[in-house]
């Protein structure tokens, strides 16, 4: 069955919108997501694929409504209560 | 700063300070890989390969057999990321435009031009480029003759395409043809 990130020919997406001088992180959180993640997958707390999949399997709607560092940041949440790093209740700002 | 990115700005902060009290991540090693990350990664070195396949025939026949080890001639690899991965470089000719899209993800030759834009990770390119790249290809003011070849990365093989070199830049030197190349030339939405 493919998952929601299987979007090759479909359809309804709209334009492909470009954006001048475009930053290679929109915001510093961005940054600092990117570099979490590495850092995780070279501690060996998760692996790449098993990354990827947390991402593919997102809930559908919010795969889609979100930016791409924001999935990548549910993820790495994901994986954390998986793992077995953090509760989820410990995730979260008081 | 619109109000849900200083809500999720404060839910990193939060997740980050907790996986460093855990031992699992350190601020300054994070901030000093991600400055030689985006410092090593970036569009300028797949001009650089460009413009040397252009200057050096023999380089682009060794860069089209076998693109990881002909980087390395000009001190560039594909490893030095979470993985080794595979690079494909694939030349634009009068006959065949390449066009390179991952559409599963987000797949690119990041360790060569870095971060991909936004419109490369979108739904929208992901999903069309692969129906009506011709269609895609007009939004970006392109319109290459002949056919084109659409390539989906994966996370073992990335692809970097070779632009056609322009005419008129006969004796230029190397480092004159890499200015003439473009990030979106290597990605294959710009003819150059």
């Amino acid at each position: 069955m493919s998952r929601v990130n299987d979007v090759g020919g479909q359809q309804g997406f709209g334009p492909v919108g470009q954006e001048l001088d475009e930053p290679p992180f929109h915001a510093d959180w961005e940054a600092h997501v990117f570099a979490m993640n590495r850092a995780l997958i070279a501690r060996g707390v998760y692996n790449l694929d098993e990354f990827r999949d947390a991402v593919e399997r997102l809930d559908p709607r919010e795969y889609l409504r979100s930016g791409y560092y924001e999935n990548w940041f549910r993820a790495i949440c994901t994986l954390l209560v998986e793992k077995g790093v953090a509760t989820e209740d410990a995730l979260q700002p008081r | 700063m619109s109000h849900s990115d200083a809500s999720i700005a404060a839910r990193v902060r939060h997740v980050e300070a907790l996986l460093e009290e855990r031992g699992l991540v350190d601020a300054q090693e994070l901030d000093r890989a991600l400055e030689a990350f985006l410092a090593n990664a970036k569009p300028a070195n797949g001009k650089r390969i460009v413009a040397r396949a252009w200057a050096d025939t023999g380089f682009k026949a060794r860069l089209l057999e076998n693109a990881n080890t002909a980087i390395e001639e000009i001190g560039l690899s594909m490893g030095g990321g979470l993985q080794q991965q595979t690079l494909k470089v694939v030349e634009n000719t009068p006959e065949v435009h390449n066009v390179i899209v991952c559409t599963l993800c987000s797949c690119y030759p990041i360790a060569l031009l870095g971060p991909s834009p936004a419109w490369y990770k979108s739904p929208a390119y992901r999903s069309r480029v692969v129906r009506d790249p011709r269609g895609v290809l007009a939004e970006f003011g392109f319109d290459p003759e002949g056919e084109i070849a659409v390539w989906d990365a994966s996370a073992e093989t990335r692809y970097l395409v070779l632009p056609r070199r322009p005419a008129a830049t006969e004796g230029w030197d190397e480092q004159r043809l890499a200015e003439a190349v473009t990030r979106n030339g290597l990605i294959g939405t710009a003819p150059v």
